[in-house]
């Protein structure tokens, strides 16, 4: 008898600390959260959206320039990336042959995993050595290449859920197949293919280490995309690793901005879909 | 088309070409990914061809590191990107495993749902902000409280001795564990909630508590995806770079005590790349970065097989 009492503590023990691990997993975003809003809330005025920083030192400044540079920079990636990846995810979705198709999905996949730093140095390589200088053009071709691969993904996943009785219907009312893909799959599947493409681009928004000799930094406003430009997580980078304490505040308060763009998009795909997110895979 | 003989003389030729210029579109862009990965991997190795030649591969076990002088040896970087991926794992795998076997036999469906998608918000955090935290509230953390705890207790060992500087490896490895924690979460529930069901119920028919069913029955039923989402969540630790560089504390050298400051390799190409002068310091940069390349895509590459293998083909989700 004592054997079953045994085992049945070990039971309760056993699920108990099940549930205390998911409360700190699940509480390590909280406090996350938490410190972001404490912190940046405090330091967040109207300055840090509409002046240009100052020397290092001085007090106030804000991020103006980084914020367009940002906003730039992620939304020429995401025009060259979005094109591609969708209809790389059309192709892996509608037209598969068997053996390239795995190929493309697999690679895909690995390309999802690189280390972002790696992309930094084939960007640098391919856009920045020509040009020679850094530039939002070179930070926004190395952002692309990490948006096609979870841009392709996503949208094949959305379009696969497409149900084939509406392919089928399409098809017997004597549409050819690519008429069937513009007009029926792909309208039909719209909603979960936006979803994606924005949670990628909220993914590379955010990303710092291919900007870090891509796109540099830049002080003042970028006029074009031929020089170097400042962005919020290269500008948190840098602020948060110097030693003046004002900097330090706008390191928060660009945090704080960052993760509410992040977490508003996070939040609003899974409003739209009503059901799971899956983290994106690699 | 099956029945495309009869309707052929209904078919407009515009359609029909409609149909190959579509499907060669598409696939000249499917193509584009391959090729993108072909380029990654040529500009590497073409670009690290300069330190190749002068310093081979044996530079990865050389431990001095000085650029000035031209001594590169890549073994600190190799050692600090190992020492701090194995410490994130050995928090985030009971903690992520544990959290997982909760979610997927405990928690009601909805609960669990919802809980998983608050795990997977931690995997959206861009890395930057991790290391922005850590760097004003994990680190004075570690530099007070914990570290020197650790010296205390299990000071007799050679990884927790020396000076309590709060940046470091172990602090590194923290801040890893929880930037892990949601892919191993996440894809071990759904490996676990493949296992039929059939299977816990023949468990606990015979007798054994809730907890047996799952430790001794379920677990090793989907051991192939846990080990998937633990490789997966490895290929992460290895290249994950902003919020490891801001809190490594950048020394070049191995240090034996886990208190002490290291570097990785994603994090001294974010440090020195862009200072890098001349062919041979750039060179080895990159050829660590193939070295990082290599590594991520390997353990990516098996960990995306076990969990095909396990969840099944295309099934996304539970």
């Amino acid at each position: 008898m004592s054997r079953l009492v045994f085992r049945k503590a070990v039971n309760n023990v056993m699920l108990s600390i099940t549930g205390i691990f998911t409360v700190v997993t699940v509480s390590s975003l909280f406090v996350i959260l938490g410190y972001l809003v404490f912190n940046g809330g405090k330091s967040l005025d109207w300055n840090f959206f509409t002046r240009l920083p100052l020397s290092p030192g001085e007090e106030g400044g804000g991020m103006a320039n980084a914020i367009v540079g940002s906003a730039a920079i992620v939304g020429l990636a995401a025009v060259i990336g979005i094109p591609i990846g969708f209809l790389a995810g059309v192709y892996l979705s509608e037209y598969e042959d068997r053996a390239f198709a795995s190929v493309v999905r697999y690679v895909a996949d690995l390309l999802n995993g690189v280390p972002s730093i790696v992309i930094g140095i084939v960007a640098w390589t391919l856009v920045v050595v020509p040009m020679k200088q850094f530039s939002a053009l070179a930070g926004a071709i190395a952002l692309a290449i990490m948006l096609v691969p979870i841009v392709s993904r996503q949208t094949e996943q959305f379009l696969r859920e497409v149900p084939s009785s509406l392919r089928e219907g399409a098809l017997a009312l004597g549409a050819h197949r690519w008429k069937m893909i513009a007009t029926v799959v792909v309208p039909a599947g719209s909603k979960g293919v936006l979803t994606g493409m924005i949670l990628g681009v909220a993914r590379v928004a955010g990303e710092t280490a291919p900007l870090l000799f891509t796109a540099f930094n830049n002080q003042f406003w970028t006029t074009s995309l031929g020089q170097p430009a400042a962005t919020l997580p290269v500008q948190i980078y840098i602020r948060a690793t110097s030693p003046y304490e004002d900097w330090h505040r706008q390191a928060w308060a660009a945090g704080l901005v960052l993760i509410a763009l992040v977490l508003v998009a996070n939040i609003a795909a899974r409003m739209v879909l009503a059901r799971g997110i899956s983290v994106p895979r690699g | 088309m099956a029945t495309g003989v009869q309707l052929d003389h209904r078919v407009r030729p515009m359609d029909q070409v409609g149909d190959t210029v579509a499907r060669l579109i598409t696939l000249m862009f499917a193509a584009s990914i391959v090729l993108v990965a072909v380029l990654i991997v040529s500009v590497l190795w073409k670009d690290s061809a300069a330190a190749r030649e002068k310093l081979g591969w044996g530079f990865l076990l050389s431990s001095q590191w000085n650029p000035v002088t031209e001594q590169f040896g890549g073994l600190p970087f190799i050692y600090g990107t190992v020492v701090t991926s194995v410490l994130a794992l050995l928090i985030s795998v009971p903690l992520g495993l544990g959290s997982a076997i909760f979610l997927s036999e405990l928690a009601p469906p909805r609960i669990s749902s919802g809980l998983t998608f608050l795990i997977e918000l931690l995997a959206a955090i861009p890395s930057v902000i991790y290391g922005l935290l850590a760097i004003f509230t994990l680190v004075p953390l570690m530099r007070v409280y914990v570290e020197p705890f650790l010296r205390t207790t299990l000071g007799f060992l050679p990884l927790f001795r020396g000076l309590a500087y709060g940046v470091g490896y172990l602090t590194a490895g923290v801040i890893l564990a929880v930037m892990t924690l949601p892919f191993i979460v996440s894809v071990s529930r759904e490996s676990l909630l493949a296992v039929p069901r059939e299977q816990r119920e023949a468990a606990l028919a015979l007798g054994a508590t809730r907890w047996e069913t799952t430790w001794q029955v379920v677990v090793p039923y989907a051991r192939l995806g846990i080990m998937g989402s633990i490789f997966l969540a490895l290929a992460r630790a290895l290249g994950e770079t902003m919020a490891v560089t801001m809190v490594i504390g950048n020394s070049s050298a191995i240090h034996a005590s886990l208190f002490a400051p290291g570097h990785t390799i994603a994090a001294v190409i974010a440090n020195e790349f862009a200072e890098a002068t001349g062919d041979v310091y750039r060179g080895v940069l990159i050829e660590l970065g193939l070295v990082l390349f290599c590594l991520t895509i390997v353990l990516n590459g098996l960990a995306r097989l076990m969990i095909l293998a396990t969840t099944g083909k295309g099934s996304k989700r539970a």
